[in-house]
């Protein structure tokens, strides 16, 4: 049986777009020398035109972040920066539907995960990190523990609010100045996010907002002006980060593999196992920190386990990414788009089972319905690749050794699921596996509490949690315990 | 020791030539070469195996081998086995100093000191094992019905660079922290020392630490180094070792695998390390687990 359901759209008159966005730098806005257009991957409608932020923007941003830092932010006591910070939580839950619906009409994806996940999320990252900036002497980096300076972070488009809390939560609680360039793809949630900073008259130059391309980023985190690097995004540019950085010294926080796998044993529950297996890549059209694309199921679950995910598959709405129906968003640009479209065909090539739910995609906008690949060789492409994208593969394995030593085939490490009610086998799996976190019958919970952060070439460094305040904290002078 | 690396330095009817430590064999490099070891006052010490790349990479395979049992072992296993070796040291601590004195010039009472100085350093890291994982992890208090534990776990295996300038204690005071924390660790000798590095070697057989936990090559860095940092299964590398701008290109080479890696500035090695190194081949693996009826 099907219901049909009426339309609720989240009101979009909850933002008041601008037509134009400068660049925030030391505490203002202002206009750049060339601009580009941000779109809804939705509609392809033209949202906004946002500045290309050139050499002497990243230059001017390094400036002010550097006199933010030396005048200002490193020499405020900490409990005058957590002021800051609790403040900006504060008003991030106040503009919280502004900003959900800011998320999701930029990139994509759907309203109920921008409104009820990231935006939530992103306050607590701050609530939480504001308790950290009087209390750093207490996190076992020493005494008096010293703030790098000033850092630039180059984010992406996954999840671009809940990655900015992330990166500049942390940042700023350790007494850090921030340059922060957003994706060219979802650059208005990190420009409302200045307009928070100014609201809540945070001293000019410790946040500043640098929209632009990958050319833009390279700009950012290549500057010689930095005393500190984050980088979220391909691995190819991530590679080329780590070279620089290696030669100058400058410590490094990287998150490159973004794929997570899910191991599913026959004695799961396989309801609860295909439940979150979908969400975790379908429900976010697979745009999220660690998108769970590789399924691994014990053989005598297998088809069980495909049944439950294509009857759940075929239950998905895909279309208006506003509307709070809708599960499947659209893909965040068109290049992303002709990315999974050919993986996609290339596992087909290889020999690999394709299945995607019959649905109608909209005439405008970048869509890919949800697909399932069964039938996968761990050395096809599409069954090791990072695939930021609505598509899942399924492989069976006979024993738990196998799944742990195909879990770890690929070179990153990010995050993996365990399904099966044995708590033995559970704990087995989870301290055999060589990934960074674990969710045993659960997947893709976060937390600012809980170290977030790959293995091997996943990246470097944890977020979240005590473990992430050292990668903003000068920590050469000693570690105490 | 005498079926060990090739015999003892101090002992004039024995200089037979010093071999390479990969896995559970002493064996000579795969090139043949060797090279020519000689002591602080220029004295012929012995011959010992002029390592190449085809010898890294065994010694790679041999760490990565040994991994999987090394790092799944309990830490008071681990502890125990370290246990042992800082003992068979102790014992072994006239022939140590021996071969520490004629390598660096030191006088008796200097190279004794040395000797004890790398055993208390072994044995401060072989108290970590058991340890770290309170200090270094802990309970993530997150909101929701679930627990949520941080660990900490071995990187992998780390490849280290022994400090050009250090004949034991430096060199314990790199190697020991990445092993204490579950790694296994190929170590590339002191040039200029090579054989305290193959004593210890020795010693490390003699107490029965498991084969490949501690690979050791002797040589040039230059030439073995960049093989170890390209090596896409090698997880983190200490370039103690390497001087300036070998360092840079080792660095370089090490980021297109992501390493880990350890470049601080000159250490004293003399001074209680603090836990920066093990830090540094230490990854942190966070775990939930829902809580429900």
């Amino acid at each position: 049986m099907r219901f049909e359901y009426a339309t609720a759209p989240e009101p979009r008159s909850l933002v008041a777009l601008r037509d134009s966005y400068g660049l925030f730098i030391g505490g203002s806005f202002a206009g750049g020398a060339s601009v580009f257009k941000t779109i809804s991957p939705a509609t392809e409608e033209v949202l906004a035109e946002v500045t290309h932020g050139a050499t002497e923007d990243v230059d001017r941003a390094v400036l002010a972040a550097r006199q933010g830092y030396e005048r200002i932010w490193s020499a405020m006591p900490g409990r005058v920066r957590a002021r800051y910070l609790f403040a900006i939580a504060r008003l991030i839950q106040e503009r919280a539907g502004e900003l959900a619906v800011l998320d999701t009409l930029d990139g994509g994806r759907p309203i109920r995960r921008t409104r009820d996940v990231d935006v939530p999320l992103a306050a607590a990252h701050f609530f939480y990190h504001a308790g950290w900036a009087d209390k750093l002497g207490y996190a076992g980096f020493g005494p008096t523990p010293r703030p790098l300076g000033v850092v630039g972070q180059v984010t992406s488009w996954s999840s671009p609010l809940l990655m900015l809390a992330w990166q500049i939560a942390p940042a700023l609680a350790c007494g850090n100045t921030v340059i922060l360039k957003p994706s060219e793809a979802t650059p208005l949630t990190a420009l409302a996010f200045a307009e928070i900073c100014r609201q809540v008259d945070l001293p000019p130059g410790v946040v500043n907002v640098v929209t632009g391309d990958g050319v833009t980023g390279q700009l950012v985190a290549g500057h010689p002006g930095l005393d500190k690097v984050a980088f979220t995004g391909s691995a190819e540019v991530g590679k080329e980060i780590a070279r620089a950085c290696a030669l100058s010294g400058k410590p490094l926080t990287l998150k490159l593999g973004g794929t997570a796998v899910n191991i599913v044993c026959a004695d799961a529950d396989i309801e609860a196992a295909a439940g979150a297996i979908v969400a975790g890549v379908f429900v976010d059209q697979g745009h999220v920190g660690c998108a769970g694309s590789r399924v691994l199921v014990e053989a005598p679950a297998r088809d069980a386990l495909v049944a439950a995910i294509r009857r759940r598959m075929g239950g998905l709405r895909m279309g208006d990414p506003l509307d709070l129906n809708t599960d499947v968003g659209a893909v965040v640009s068109r290049a992303q788009l002709d990315k999974i479209s050919e993986l996609a065909a290339s596992g087909e090539a290889a020999g690999a089972r394709r299945w995607s739910t019959p649905c109608t995609l909209p005439d405008q906008g970048f869509w890919f319905p949800p697909t399932m690949f069964t039938n996968v060789s761990d050395s096809d492409g599409i069954g090791s690749a990072e695939l930021a994208g609505p598509v899942l593969t399924v492989s069976a394995f006979g024993t738990p050794d196998e799944a742990v030593e195909r879990a770890g085939g690929t070179r990153y490490g990010l995050a993996a699921g365990i399904w099966t009610e044995r708590g033995s086998l559970a704990g087995w799996l989870a301290s055999r596996l060589r990934a960074g976190v674990i969710w045993t019958n659960a997947f893709n919970r976060f937390d600012p509490t809980a170290p977030f952060g790959g293995y091997r070439e996943a990246g470097f460094g944890r977020e979240g949690g005590r473990h992430g305040l050292e990668a903003y904290l000068d920590i050469a002078g000693g570690i105490d315990v | 020791m005498s079926d060990g690396a090739g015999g003892t330095a101090s002992s004039p009817t024995a200089r037979t030539t010093y071999r390479l430590r990969i896995g559970d064999a002493f064996r000579r490099s795969e090139s043949g070469r060797t090279f020519e070891v000689r002591g602080a006052d220029g004295g012929f010490l012995a011959r010992a195996a002029l390592a190449n790349g085809r010898d890294a990479r065994d010694a790679v395979a041999a760490a990565r081998t040994a991994f999987p049992a090394w790092s799944g072992s309990s830490a008071y296993d681990r502890g125990k086995l370290l246990y042992q070796v800082a003992t068979v040291l102790a014992d072994h601590r006239a022939r140590m100093a021996d071969q520490v004195r004629r390598a660096v010039g030191f006088d008796a009472a200097a190279a004794y000191a040395e000797v004890d100085a790398a055993v208390d350093r072994w044995l401060w890291y072989t108290g970590w094992t058991d340890k770290i994982a309170q200090v270094r992890g802990g309970a993530n208090p997150v909101a929701g019905p679930y627990v949520s534990l941080s660990v900490p776990e071995p990187a992998g295996v780390v490849a280290v660079l022994a400090p050009q300038d250090g004949a034991l204690l430096g060199m314990v005071s790199v190697l020991a922290p990445a092993i204490a924390g579950g790694n296994t660790a190929v170590l590339v000798a002191s040039e200029r020392y090579p054989l305290p590095a193959l004593g210890l070697a020795e010693v490390c057989a003699a107490a029965e630490l498991p084969a490949g936990v501690v690979n050791v090559l002797t040589g040039e860095v230059a030439e073995v180094a960049p093989w170890l940092a390209a090596h896409q299964d090698v997880n983190a590398i200490d370039l103690a070792g390497a001087p300036g701008a070998l360092a840079d290109d080792l660095a370089v080479a090490a980021a297109g695998t992501l390493k880990r890696v350890i470049r601080l500035a000159d250490t004293d090695w003399t001074a209680e390390p603090g836990l920066e190194r093990m830090f540094a081949t230490l990854e942190t693996k966070t775990i939930w687990h829902p809580l429900a009826l």
